[in-house]
C-alpha cells in the first residue's frame, strides 16, 4: 500500500547539507503497526513526513496504493493528505478553545462531510471518552488529550495513522494506555499505523520493526502479519 | 469547506479573541461613524446656510457698498459710510424696469434695546413699510412699519422675537417703551413698540434685530444725509418679479447706478441670492471634503489596525495552521479562513459604525453647540462610501496575512509549540 523506493531528502542548515534520508525503500502493507525506530536526526520523521504527504522527497519514488504522489500538486496533496492519513502528534496537536467534538469535526470539515457530528462522537466513542465530548484540551488529562487525538486520526476512516512519538509527553501508565489503544485499532479493526518512536518499550507494542541511523534503514524485521490474523492476505 | 464553515471558524477565532477583536473593531467603529457623522455636519451645516439665505426673501438682488468705497470714505465727517443713497433706491424703483417688483433700502447699525431693567444687545434696522414684504417677515403680534409711519417719520419700533422675549419676558411688549441707544450710547431715544416678528429660527438676523423708521431717525441724524441732501442707506434690496433674468438685471442695475454716481467702476457690490447660495454652498462643500478627509482618514486608520491584528494573528496561530494542514486543510482553505475572518471583522465593524455614526447625527440635529445651532443632514452615498470603504480595507488586509500563512512550512508549523 505504501510504496518508498529509493527516496533522498537532503536538507540545507547555512553551508552544511545533511542527509536526512538517503536512499530509503520500504513497503508497507495494510493492516500492518511498524515501529520505526532511531535516535534524533536518523531522519524517521523526516521520513514519516514524507509518508504523510507533508514533505516532499528530492529522490526517489513514493506510490501510495499504486499511485504514484510525487508529481501531486500542493492542494491534491492537501486532499489526500486529509483523507488517507490521519496524524497523532507527541504534543496532542490540538486546538485550543476547541470542544474534543469540534477537534475530532476538524478534518471532516476540510472533506465537506455532511454528518460530521455523529461521526466525530463515534471517533470519541471509539477511544473511550464518550463522557468527554464537550470538554475542552484544558480541561482533559494528557492522555485523554492524546486519545482525542487518536480520535480525530481515525475519524477521515484512514488508509494509514501515522504517530510521532504519541507517549513522549505522557508517563508511563498514561502512555501504555495510549499503546493498548493504538495496537486495539490494529488488532481488532485492521487499522494501519505506523509509528515512530525512540523508547523501545513503546517500540514493543508493533508488530514490525524498522530501525533507522544517519537516514538509511539498518534493520527491518519484515512484515510480521502472522501477529495479525485479520491481514493475512496482505503478507508478501 | 463551505462558506459557512468558514464563517463558523472566523467567528469562533473573533470570539475566542474577545478583547483583541474589540480594539480591532473600535478603529474600524471610529472611523465608519465619523465618515457618516462629519459628512451629516458638513451637509447640514451647508443645509442651514443655503436655508438661512433662501430664508431672506424670494428673488432677491442686494445692492451694497464696496468695501473699498467704505475705506475710502471712513475718516470722513459721517459716522456712516457708505456710497448708496435713498434717491439710488428711488431711482431704481422709478426705472419701469418689468424685471423689479419691488425695492428697499435699510441702514444698519449697533444698537442697545432697553426697557426697565432689562436691555439686550442688537442691530438697529432704520427701514421703511415695504422691508417686511420684500424680506419675508411675518409680525407675530401687533403690525409692521405703516406708510403712515414712513410720512410721519415716527418713533415706532418692530422688534424681533428674541430682543422681544429678553425685553418684556412676561408682558405683552406692544404699546410699551423701548429705548435705543445709538453712537456707543451717546444718543438715546424712546420708540413705542407695534409689533414683535415670527420667530425665524435658526442663525436668522431678523431675530435679534430692531426695525424703526428710517424717515424718523432721518429727522435726528443729520449725518444720515450727504452734503448734497441724500439720504444714505447701507442696502439696497430689489425684489426680481418671479422668473426674472437676475443676470441681466443685475447688469442693468449696476449701469443704472454706474450712471447715477457718474463712475467708470462700481462703487457698489450687487449679488443675487443665487449668487449668495453658490459662494455659501462652496464654503459649505470645502467644510465637507474637509470633515471627510479627516474622517475617512482615521478609517484608514482603522484599516491598517485589522491589518495588523491578522498578521499578529498568523504568526500567533502558526501552530493551528500547522495542525489544520495536516488534517487536509488546502492553501485556499486557510486563505479562507484568514480571509473571512478579516471581512467578518471589517464588516461587523462596519455595521456597527453605521448605527453609531447615523444615531451620533441624529442626537447632534438640532442641538446647539456653543453658540450653533447645529443642523445635521445624513447622506445615503456616505453611509455606502464608509461601509465600502471598510469592507474592502477588511478584504485587502486579509488578503496579506492569509497569503503569508499558507507559505507557513506545515512541518514547521507543527512543531511550533
Amino acid at each position: 500500500m505504501i510504496r518508498l523506493d529509493a527516496v533522498r531528502k537532503t536538507f540545507k542548515t547555512g553551508e552544511t547539507e545533511i542527509n536526512a534520508l538517503d536512499g530509503v525503500s520500504l513497503h508497507v502493507e495494510r493492516g500492518e503497526f511498524v515501529a520505526i525506530m532511531g535516535q534524533s536526526g536518523s531522519g524517521k520523521s523526516t521520513m514519516m513526513n514524507i509518508i504523510g504527504l507533508l514533505d516532499r522527497p528530492d529522490e526517489g519514488a513514493y506510490l501510495l496504493s499504486g499511485q504514484n504522489v510525487a508529481g501531486l500538486s500542493e492542494h491534491a496533496r492537501a486532499r489526500l493528505r486529509g483523507t488517507a492519513f490521519g496524524f497523532v502528534f507527541q504534543s496532542y496537536s490540538l486546538l485550543p478553545r476547541m470542544s474534543a467534538l469540534e477537534q475530532v469535526e476538524l478534518p471532516l470539515i476540510y472533506q465537506g462531510v455532511r454528518d460530521r457530528r455523529r461521526r466525530a462522537a463515534e471517533a470519541l466513542v471509539r477511544v473511550g471518552l464518550a463522557d468527554r465530548i464537550g470538554h475542552r484540551p484544558t480541561q482533559l488529562s494528557g492522555g485523554e488529550q492524546q486519545r482525542v487525538a487518536i480520535a480525530r486520526s481515525l475519524v477521515v476512516d484512514p488508509l494509514v495513522v501515522l504517530a510521532d512519538e504519541p507517549t513522549g509527553a505522557l508517563d508511563t501508565a498514561t502512555g501504555h494506555e495510549v499503546m493498548t489503544l493504538l495496537s486495539d485499532l490494529v488488532n481488532q479493526h485492521g487499522m494501519t499505523i505506523i509509528l515512530v518512536t525512540h523508547e523501545p518499550e513503546v517500540a514493543s507494542f508493533a508488530h514490525r520493526m524498522v530501525r533507522m541511523r544517519d537516514g538509511q534503514i539498518i534493520q527491518d524485521t519484515g512484515a510480521s502479519n502472522a501477529a495479525n490474523p485479520l491481514n493475512g492476505e496482505a503478507s508478501t | 469547506m463551505s462558506m459557512l464553515d468558514a464563517l463558523q471558524i472566523a467567528v469562533r477565532a473573533i470570539i475566542a479573541n474577545r478583547l483583541r477583536s474589540l480594539l480591532t473593531l473600535l478603529g474600524l467603529v471610529i472611523g465608519v461613524s465619523s465618515v457618516i457623522a462629519l459628512i451629516a455636519v458638513g451637509q447640514g451645516t451647508q443645509k442651514g446656510v443655503t436655508d438661512q439665505i433662501r430664508g431672506l426673501g424670494t428673488d432677491l438682488v442686494f445692492i451694497e457698498p464696496s468695501a473699498e468705497a467704505t475705506t475710502q470714505q471712513g475718516g470722513g465727517a459721517s459716522p456712516l459710510t457708505t456710497t448708496l443713497t435713498r434717491a439710488d433706491a428711488d431711482a431704481i424703483a422709478a426705472s419701469g424696469n418689468p424685471a423689479i417688483s419691488a425695492v428697499t433700502s435699510h441702514i444698519t447699525g449697533e444698537t442697545q434695546a432697553i426697557a426697565g431693567v432689562n436691555n439686550v444687545g442688537a442691530e438697529s434696522v432704520f427701514t421703511s413699510s415695504n422691508y417686511a414684504e420684500v424680506r419675508d417677515l411675518e409680525v407675530a403680534t401687533g403690525s409692521f412699519i405703516a406708510p403712515g409711519h414712513d410720512r410721519a417719520g415716527s418713533l415706532v419700533a418692530v422688534l424681533g422675537s428674541r430682543v422681544a422675549e429678553t425685553l418684556y419676558p412676561s408682558i405683552d411688549p406692544i404699546g410699551q417703551e423701548v429705548r435705543l441707544s445709538f453712537l456707543a450710547g451717546r444718543v438715546v431715544f424712546a420708540f413705542t413698540v407695534i409689533g414683535v416678528l415670527q420667530e425665524v429660527g435658526g442663525a436668522a438676523d431678523a431675530d435679534d434685530q430692531v426695525f424703526v423708521p428710517i424717515t424718523g431717525m432721518a429727522n435726528r441724524f443729520r449725518f444720515l444725509y450727504t452734503p448734497t441732501g441724500d439720504l444714505r442707506v447701507t442696502q439696497i434690496d430689489v425684489q426680481a418679479v418671479p422668473g426674472a433674468d437676475t443676470e441681466a438685471l443685475k447688469q442693468q442695475l449696476t449701469d443704472l447706478l454706474l450712471f447715477r454716481h457718474n463712475r467708470s467702476d462700481p462703487d457698489f457690490t450687487i449679488e443675487s441670492q443665487d449668487d449668495l447660495l453658490d459662494a455659501a454652498s462652496e464654503v459649505a462643500n470645502t467644510l465637507s471634503i474637509l470633515l471627510g478627509s479627516i474622517a475617512g482618514i482615521s478609517l484608514l486608520v482603522g484599516g491598517i489596525g485589522v491589518m495588523n491584528i491578522m498578521l499578529v494573528s498568523v504568526t500567533e496561530r502558526t501552530r493551528e495552521i500547522g495542525i489544520r494542514r495536516a488534517v487536509g486543510a488546502t492553501a485556499t482553505d486557510i486563505v479562507n479562513q484568514f480571509v473571512t475572518e478579516a471581512l467578518a471583522l471589517s464588516v461587523f465593524g462596519g455595521i456597527i459604525g453605521i448605527v453609531i455614526g447615523v444615531v451620533a447625527s441624529l442626537l447632534v440635529d438640532g442641538s446647539t453647540i456653543g453658540d450653533q445651532e447645529m443642523t445635521t443632514v445624513i447622506q445615503a452615498w456616505s453611509i455606502a462610501a464608509a461601509f465600502g470603504v471598510s469592507a474592502g480595507i477588511g478584504l485587502l488586509s486579509g488578503l496579506y496575512p492569509a497569503w503569508r500563512a499558507t507559505v507557513i512550512d506545515p512541518i514547521a508549523a507543527l512543531r511550533n509549540e
